[in-house]
């Protein structure tokens, strides 16, 4: 711990960095296996299974492969915006991760304005879809990424206030806060009172990071496989890591918002409370991270592609009005110190 | 403090540099795109001043949602450089004048008698747990209330007027109602079931029970 104060601070931040960054690209590596494994036994299938024992080194394999192939980059495209794009899709992705906290004080910058930062930064990987559909000049990428942009647009209002329904409820825009405020068991976690944002919340994530049943901006059976149809190799590669990057952020900030972030489910309970108090609380955080990350998968296992025109309805006549009513009602429940989630003595 | 010093130099120079490219380029989405690097770069600077409040959401509305529909219909247009520059010549004079009119403007508001560190004082930094959200908050909802409410119904009208002004029905594009197709149930609106008396089969086929299908329609 000494040591550690010693080094001067851009060190520090550096390798907490690298301490957030390292995992989390190990996590997204085997999640792309996990989604293929877990898909497959879904439809009766086994899955990857050759590469190591059950198919656990496919990523590795994968991730070869894919650094072996040309970069093809097409005539007439524009070169520079072409190869800029993958960049702008990934660093939002990654860049997000610096406010997230992990534990009680375990967090690389804890700014009070986190959740307006982490919100800012998923809303800039769009241009990453946008800028390959345009520099590509191919019209299926094209056409993938005008659905990505009127879509995230779309989606991003609803995400936005059901992000000022939990600030509300919170009272801060700070993780740390919005976490401590959930304090006290499974109950007075926000996802019970904010229930409807919560929806909203998860759904327009899946919106936001194109995924099953909202993936028309790469729809294979429509336009082949839209915004990256024209990218190879590790071009690919890196817009894929950005979709799995920011399926991970996502479920983890429903974890964090409406699920209590690192605290113990038990809290409050008798006996289960002292019986689980020794478990560190990111185990928690990542218990429940890696459930919404399972039900990205099962989400695109269950369900066919939204038509496009379904997609804009639910965005705009559905979950706008949705949150911007339960966005009254917190607040008046909050003015109100509606027990056990506001009362006075919390 | 020379490490601030030194990133605000970079991203005054990235906002210069990007500001100057939107409008010397040609293509007006490398336009658009330099845009969004000089909201980045302008937000950054912001957070240097600890005004992190408006240099994020200057972020998150104008480069996450203004300029992503800006870039939409940008994208969309065809256009030909040969027509903007057969123009060019034509419009000069005007432009012209317009930007020695900004000049002036400019001039007045900050020439060398407002100019410099001496006029501006070096505004007060607050402690790390000083949170600018909420004080801007609360001189919004108080000080400011009318202003804002103000502002707020301005918006407000001019959205139901620009929808209004889109707003055209249509009556040969073939469009699917969703509204329409959501509100269909699952019994009576997709299949109809009706209760009839069995149809009296005429004595002459009874005896040709095996009989082909046409024959039976008869």
């Amino acid at each position: 711990m000494e040591l550690w104060s010693l080094l001067p601070v851009p060190v520090q931040s550096l390798i907490a960095t690298v301490l957030i960054i390292l995992p989390l690209l190990g996590v997204v590596a085997w999640y792309t296996y996990a989604e293929r494994k877990v898909i497959g036994y879904m439809q009766v299938r086994i899955g990857p299974n050759r590469v190591g024992w059950r198919g656990l080194l496919q990523p590795i394999a994968d991730a070869l492969k894919l650094m072996m192939k040309e970069i093809i980059i097409p005539t007439q495209a524009n070169k520079q915006l072409f190869l800029i794009a993958p960049m702008i899709s990934i660093i939002p992705a990654l860049a997000a991760w610096a406010v997230i906290p992990f534990d009680a004080g375990l967090v690389l910058a804890d700014i009070n304005a986190g959740l307006l930062y982490v919100l800012a930064m998923t809303s800039l990987g769009v241009y990453g879809v946008i800028i390959a559909g345009w520099a590509s000049n191919s019209k299926y990428a094209f056409l993938g990424s005008l659905r990505a942009a009127a879509q995230i647009v779309a989606y991003e209002i609803a995400m936005g206030f059901a992000l000022v329904g939990v600030l509300v409820a919170a009272g801060s825009l700070n993780f740390s806060a919005i976490v401590m405020a959930q304090q006290g068991g499974v109950w007075h976690w926000f996802w019970l009172p904010l229930l409807p944002l919560f929806g909203v919340y998860y759904i327009s994530g899946v919106a936001e990071t194109n995924r099953a049943p909202f993936d028309v901006a790469e729809g294979e059976s429509e336009i082949v496989a839209g915004f990256h149809v024209e990218y190879s190799g590790m071009a690919f590669a890196i817009f894929f890591l950005a979709e799995y990057a920011n399926m991970v952020l996502i479920a983890m900030l429903t974890t964090l918002m409406f699920f209590g972030g690192w605290l113990s489910p038990f809290q409050g309970i008798p006996v289960l409370e002292s019986l689980f108090a020794g478990v560190p609380g990111i185990i928690w955080l990542l218990i429940k991270t890696f459930f919404f990350m399972f039900t990205f998968l099962w989400l695109r296992a269950t369900f066919p592609r939204y038509r496009y025109d379904q997609i804009m309805r639910l965005g705009w006549k559905v979950f706008i009005p949705i949150t911007i009513v339960w966005i009254l009602v917190v607040a008046l429940a909050v003015v109100f110190e509606v027990s056990p989630w506001w009362s006075a003595t919390a | 403090m020379g490490f601030e010093k030194l990133l605000f130099y970079i991203f005054a120079a990235v906002t210069l540099f990007a500001a100057s490219m939107v409008i010397t380029r040609r293509n007006p989405v490398l336009s658009a795109l330099y845009l969004v690097m000089a909201f980045v770069s302008s937000a950054a600077l912001w957070l240097l001043l600890e005004a992190e409040f408006l240099g994020i959401v200057l972020i998150l509305v104008y480069v996450g949602a203004v300029m992503v529909l800006f870039l939409f219909v940008v994208m969309m247009l065809n256009i030909d450089v040969a027509t903007l520059r057969a123009r060019f010549i034509h419009y000069l004079p005007l432009g012209l004048i317009v930007a020695g009119i900004m000049v002036f403007d400019m001039f007045l508001v900050l020439g060398p008698a407002d100019f410099g560190l001496d006029q501006f004082a070096k505004p007060q930094s607050q402690p790390a747990d000083y949170n600018n959200t909420a004080a801007l908050g609360q001189i919004l909802y108080t000080t400011y209330l009318y202003q804002f409410e103000i502002a707020a119904v301005i918006l407000l009208v001019a959205i139901v007027a620009a929808i209004r002004l889109t707003l055209r029905h249509r009556p040969e594009t073939k469009y699917q109602d969703p509204s329409n197709q959501v509100r269909v149930r699952k019994g009576s609106d997709r299949v109809r079931l009706i209760t009839m008396p069995a149809e009296p089969v005429p004595p002459s086929l009874t005896a040709t029970l095996g009989a082909t299908h046409t024959e039976m329609t008869e």
